[in-house]
């Protein structure tokens, strides 16, 4: 056995390694077995269930108010899109009708927390590629928007300021103010993210043509979001199927049809400009008016089944509830976007080097907590 | 194209198919036998098309078990919901969609995992999230399933 490793060429003996759980790249609890030959991935198994928390299954026994608390908990990063997931789906199934304003400031803080996750992953990104600098500058610009969060919502991270039928509170009277500071300061610094990584050769050699994805492959693999943008398919739901106040403005949808981890870099960028776009539109016209719609105190949905889809920062985000008329739900199950995007590693990653394997997980912007729920 | 047109359209597919409606998208209640060819149906018929699979979940009613369809065509941008009906709780088995779209296989081991729900022909149907903690612990997202120490009743 041992003359036989010792005289078969490297290139030719398959072995195994566990990336993950701990490693800095997956960005939390994560292990993929690859599968080598030399320097060469030949195959990836992400082994899933670390921070299993059975969140769909606690559902079950929670009224919907109690819900958002958990959605939180799914993808960290954008909290205050998970809430309105299930905002959506409960005023969607009782048809209230939620006040002009609410509508409003749900749409811009949807899109001050697509900004923040676009910013964390970037800067994550940049230092998983060797440029630390871009963790500096991501996290500066980043603790802007949570500033503002935190002044409305009284929490930095885990925010549930949404409630079925409008808003835990008013939002702060400076938070016009400070918002459009923090667009006037982040269209200057947004250039430098891109003076600073994106030009760079070293990053450019590194994503270039590293783990393409095709547009049939991406629809049927379900990967949604930025990374199915940067692919050619056209998932946007804000653009197909519009809530809150997003077919009232105006912007783009990132586009590319290259789909190689390049271009999924791309369409984040891309978005963070559109963010900002559909922010200035909405920011000066809050209408005045309740934060919130008369609720009973006991919600209770109609028996029947009730999905709605969200636009996360990292796809397609769905929750699917159904409803037996009590006050807790029978079933929850959420269509998380990091579940299925994770789906296609293996695909991206065969054939390529196993520092590619960094690169290409970095960009589909895994977070665990959504993966396990 | 409207929920009407697309039931009519479905009705020629599968003359057998029940309809619920009320709800956002159409929704489609078919056997479990009928999973496979009514999907392929689906994504190969033209004016259809629906070829991506947003999400699909299993659910545990007290005398039978479901799983649930949420398709979208990319193309025409119309969505359906199918409800399969598998009659049995005991070892219930249905037919994969995995061959068709990708990502049913991950969404499929995961209801295997929680439900016990077994997808035939299924090319890696092994546990997804709870494989190493103990290979004895049943199907945790079954109502009937029992764990005196993690689940407190209230």
């Amino acid at each position: 056995m041992t003359e036989e490793i010792l005289t078969t060429p490297l290139e030719q003996q398959e072995y195994t390694i566990n990336m993950g759980p701990q490693h800095p790249s997956t960005h939390g609890v994560l292990r993929y077995v690859v599968s080598l030959k030399g320097e060469i991935v030949h195959k990836v198994e992400p082994h899933l269930g670390y921070i299993h928390r059975g969140i769909e299954k606690m559902c079950e026994k929670l009224t919907y108010p109690q819900i958002i608390h958990l959605t939180d908990r799914l993808d960290y990063l954008t909290a205050h899109i998970n809430n309105h997931a299930v905002c959506l789906a409960v005023e969607g199934a009782l048809q209230v009708e939620v006040p002009e304003r609410v509508v409003y400031i749900r749409t811009i803080m949807d899109e001050l927390n697509r900004i923040a996750s676009h910013q964390l992953w970037w800067c994550a990104y940049g230092m998983d590629l060797g440029g630390l600098t871009c963790f500096f500058y991501g996290l500066r610009d980043r603790e802007k928007i949570l500033d503002i969060f935190e002044e409305s919502c009284g929490s930095r991270l885990l925010h549930s300021y949404y409630t079925p039928g409008g808003l835990m509170k008013d939002i702060n009277p400076n938070f016009q103010k400070r918002t459009k500071e923090f667009i006037k300061y982040f269209r200057k610094k947004l250039p430098e993210y891109d003076q600073l990584l994106t030009g760079n050769v070293i990053f450019q050699e590194r994503t270039k043509g590293v783990g393409p994805l095709t547009k049939e492959e991406a629809i049927s693999y379900g990967v949604t979001g930025p990374n199915g943008r940067a692919s050619g398919f056209s998932c946007d739901v804000r653009k197909h199927h519009p809530y809150a106040a997003y077919d009232k403005v105006d912007f783009k949808e990132a586009f590319y049809t290259e789909g190689d981890t390049f271009h999924r870099y791309k369409a984040r960028i891309d978005e963070m400009w559109e963010s900002m776009k559909i922010i200035e539109q909405l920011v000066d016209n809050i209408p005045e008016g309740d934060y919130s719609a008369k609720m009973k105190a006991v919600i209770k949905l109609p028996e029947g089944e009730y999905f709605q889809r969200v636009e996360a920062a990292k796809g397609d985000f769905g929750i699917f509830i159904i409803s037996d008329g009590n006050k807790t739900p029978y079933r929850v199950k959420f269509r998380s976007p990091n579940f299925c995007n994770l789906s296609c590693i293996d695909l991206l990653s065969k054939n390529f080097k196993i520092a590619d394997l960094v690169a290409i997980s970095g960009s589909l912007d895994l977070v665990i907590p959504d993966i396990d729920r | 194209m409207s929920n009407q047109e697309l039931k009519e359209k479905i009705q020629a597919l599968l003359p057998t198919a029940e309809f619920a409606e009320g709800g956002k998208w159409l929704t489609v209640v078919i056997p479990k036998e009928k999973i496979h060819s009514l999907c392929k149906s689906l994504k190969e018929t033209p004016e259809l098309a629906f070829d991506f699979l947003l999400c699909e979940s299993g659910v545990d009613y007290p005398d039978k078990m479901a799983v649930f369809y949420h398709l979208e065509s990319t193309l025409h941008r119309h969505m359906l919901v199918i409800k399969a009906i598998i009659p049995t709780r005991e070892n219930p088995e249905i037919h994969t969609v995995s061959d068709l779209y990708q990502t049913a296989n991950y969404h499929e081991r995961e209801i295997w995992d929680f439900f016990g729900i077994n997808f035939k022909n299924h090319p890696d149907m092994r546990r997804i999230f709870l494989d190493e903690i103990s290979d004895n612990i049943g199907h945790p997202f079954r109502k009937d399933y029992q764990d005196e120490v993690n689940i407190i009743e209230r």
